[in-house]
């Protein structure tokens, strides 16, 4: 990820941890949101020097401690964002209660960049353009902000505190926030550069649209999307119907579909709105799962049942409509397919039964369509991803640029906030050369 | 938020809103719907616009009582705020630019159907309007309905007004009388709609249906809407909410509408005992 790893740990190391935080969002806007949920072992760690030698550091452990620190005592880099210039490694002074102007460049003030989404890609943008003085608008779809973050993640492995702090210092930024506006149907992009004055504009709408097995008996009641099971439970507070009124079918016996993050964090919320039976269902071994170690060991920890090398190849209901089985056949793994891992295959006379009350399907998501759709000039692939310059996140359309999932599909924080850092570079470097060709065209 | 600018009672259980959001009227058109979140606790519901204007910057929705929010929503007065007023959502109704349409609503549908005939009406296609309610007392709308159409027929279950029957009859009537129509719309409860699609697939006419399922986000997020058309899942929410008739899973939409009758009961409960 290009984080300057060796410099953080030394800096933790001196008791400068404020220092640490802000070597490390040179790079990564969002340490405390990545400390708790990147997964270090696949990435950082993995290449840790000391590893194979001894454990290897825990990075992602003092990621989340400096990041922590951070918030809990410095005030001033709510404010003035977080590349200021530190003397000395002594606190930085608390004066300074307006955004340091040292980074400032005057040509960005007042220019407007639109932001989609809240997701951590859009959140890393909108500070850093902030931050050179620009003047920063997120629209957001849903009534609350931080994207996955916010509806998906669970308030157990990310607390919701944390967010919200993310979300106060872009406010203490200038950033406007906008809720409840979708991008492509309330207002549109043209809309935005045409009509309200926005000169660029970023798209971070993420990839919401879940995705089905396509086998029989999907619609049947109980059967949930992860985002659907998440979102009810996180968003609208399902588990504690009814004071709160979106409901949710609990208490029975229930499995996931797929071994990712997502399904990790389906599993143990299922099991604190106490289902009987939680059980993690994914057609290739442990050894092939995407979660974090740390969630799945936490998972197993907490009473969730691994059903490895298995795939359901139907969904029973009964009379009324209500899910009471899903037929399930187990699997060998064979030859390694396209993604490197090994492919599985159905073992012939292995269909089995499990009897549950709700199925939750984990398996990734597409990217959503509304913009795309509505967005003359913004080319989107086959799988409807909107095409961009991985290097600059600039779309086929002059003044757009979009990054994390609606780019990629499923992924990961620091994959979407990093691609945020590098949108939000270029949209600098394109509205300082359009604010420049402009004033010649006045001249002229 | 979203204020509310002007309250109307249109029946015992039916109250239409104004409310301010310019926004979403500048770029509204007829089909689409909003979602809704009342307050703070609030579920989020899908509710369909029953008229929009760019000029005055609000859109007007009718809301009838049948659940806990619906109940919330009617008891809202003007100067009220509504917490979470968001759209226009969905795709706009796919309307034909010339011949004749007929347009059937119930129930709430019935002021639904009005931006569609406004819409149909001023591009110079000819409009027949259906709508029905169970009684006289209980119909909302016909003449602002009316106004727009070329026809306007006017159903009662018990005969307390106009032709004595359901909208579906009515409309049999009227294609056996030798009226030919081009293609039929219809926005209104999901019982209806299945009816329709009956009525109007041994005639071959072309038929839309507005699918009204349980939503969360209403902006493709979640899946809690998919509906199967022709055999393959899609959700209300993006792809619709008008779908083929002929080719709607109606069987699977009505049991999976009612996913949280026990729920929704309790809540109603509650509620009602709460005051
Ligand atoms: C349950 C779950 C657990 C996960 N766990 C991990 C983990 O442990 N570690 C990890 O690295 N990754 C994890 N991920 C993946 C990670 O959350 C995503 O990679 C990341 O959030 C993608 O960020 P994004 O900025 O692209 O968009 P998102 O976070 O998806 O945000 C997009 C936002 O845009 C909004 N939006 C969409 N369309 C519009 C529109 N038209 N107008 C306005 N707003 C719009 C959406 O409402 C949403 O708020 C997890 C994902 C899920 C679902
Ligand atoms: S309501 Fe969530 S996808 Fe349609």
């Amino acid at each position: 990820m290009g984080v300057p790893i060796r410099d953080f740990i030394k800096l933790i190391a001196e008791g400068k941890p404020l220092e640490a935080v802000r070597r490390i969002k040179e790079v990564n806007s969002l340490p405390a949101v990545c400390g708790r949920v990147c997964p270090q072992e696949h990435q950082c760690e993995l290449h840790c020097v000391v590893n194979g030698k001894r454990e290897p550091v825990s990075i992602g452990a003092l990621e989340r401690f400096a990041a922590d620190y951070e918030l809990a005592h410095d005030s001033v880099a709510l404010i003035s964002g977080n590349t200021a210039p530190i003397s000395n490694g002594a606190t930085p002074s608390r004066n300074g209660s307006k955004p340091s102007h040292d980074l400032r460049d005057s040509k960005a003030d007042g220019q407007k960049v639109a932001v989609v989404g809240t997701g951590p890609a859009s959140l890393t943008v909108a500070g850093d353009l902030a931050r050179l003085g620009y003047q920063v608008t997120l629209f957001e779809a849903l009534h609350a902000s931080g994207g996955v973050l916010m509806y998906g993640i669970p308030e157990f492995r990310l607390p919701k505190t944390i967010v919200a702090a993310e979300i106060d210092k872009l406010k203490l930024q200038g950033v406007e926030l906008r809720n409840n506006i979708v991008i492509g149907k309330t207002i549109t992009i043209d809309q935005l550069m045409n009509e309200m004055g926005y000169g660029a504009v970023f798209v971070g709408s993420g990839a919401g649209s879940p995705k089905f097995m396509g086998i029989p008996g999907e619609n049947f009641k109980g059967v949930y999307s992860a985002n659907e099971f998440l979102t009810r439970v996180n968003l609208m507070r399902a588990n504690r119907f009814p004071e709160y009124d979106t409901p949710m079918k609990m208490g029975g016996r229930m499995a996931v579909i797929g071994a990712g993050d997502t399904a990790m964090d389906v599993v143990r919320t299922a099991i604190r709105v106490g289902a009987r039976e939680a059980s993690v269902v994914y057609r290739r071994s442990d050894k092939e799962m995407t979660a974090r170690i740390e969630d799945y060991r936490d998972a197993e920890e907490e009473g969730a049942v691994f059903e490895w090398q298995t795939n359901p190849v139907r969904i029973l209901g009964n009379e009324d409509g209500f899910v009471y089985a899903m037929e399930c056949v187990r699997m060998e793994l064979g030859e390694p397919d396209e993604s490197g891992r090994r492919r599985p295959t159905p073992i012939p006379d292995s269909l089995f039964i499990m009897e549950l009350d709700m199925v939750v399907m984990a398996l990734g998501t597409n990217a959503n369509p509304t913009v795309g759709q509505s967005t003359p000039g913004l080319t989107t692939n086959v799988a409807g991803h909107i095409v961009v310059d991985p290097e600059t996140g600039a779309t086929t359309r002059r003044g757009v640029f979009a990054g994390g999932e609606v780019t990629t599909g499923s992924a990961t924080v620091i994959l979407a906030a990093g691609a945020g850092k590098r949108a939000a570079a270029a949209i600098d470097e394109y509205l300082r050369i359009e604010s420049r060709s402009t004033t010649v065209s006045a001249v002229q | 938020m979203a204020r509310i600018l002007k309250k109307r009672s249109l029946t015992p259980i039916t109250s239409l809103f104004v409310v301010e959001s310019p926004l979403i009227a500048r770029n509204a058109q007829p089909g689409q719907f909003v979602m809704v979140r009342i307050n703070e606790r609030g579920e989020r519901i899908p509710v369909t616009f029953t008229d929009y204007d760019v000029g005055e910057g609000t859109v007007t929705v009718v809301v009838q009582e049948v659940g806990k929010t619906t109940r919330m929503f009617s008891s809202l007065d003007e100067g009220d705020e509504i917490l979470d007023f968001v759209g226009p959502l969905g795709c706009p109704a796919p309307l034909l630019e010339q011949g004749h349409v007929v347009l059937l609503g119930g129930g709430f549908g019935a002021a639904a159907i009005l931006t569609l005939a406004r819409e149909l009406h001023s591009g110079g296609v000819e409009v027949s309007s259906i709508v029905g309610a169970r009684s006289k007392d209980l119909l909302i709308l016909d003449d602002e309905v009316g106004a727009v159409s070329d026809h306007l027929y006017v159903c009662t279950d018990d005969g307390s007004s106009g032709f004595h029957g359901f909208v579906t009859t009515q409309l049999k009537q009227l294609i056996d009388q030798g009226n030919r129509f081009d293609e039929a719309f219809t926005i209104g409860p999901v019982a209806m709609m299945r009816a329709l699609a009956e009525t109007t697939r041994p005639y071959g006419l072309k038929t839309q249906v507005s699918m009204d399922p349980i939503m969360v986000d209403g902006t493709g997020m979640c899946g809690a809407c998919r509906i199967t058309v022709d055999d393959e899942l899609r959700f209300a929410c993006v792809d619709g909410p008008f779908f083929d008739a002929h080719k709607v899973n109606f069987a699977e939409a009505i049991v999976r509408s009612k996913m949280y009758a026990e729920e929704e009961q309790l809540s109603l409960s509650l509620d009602k005992a709460g005051g």
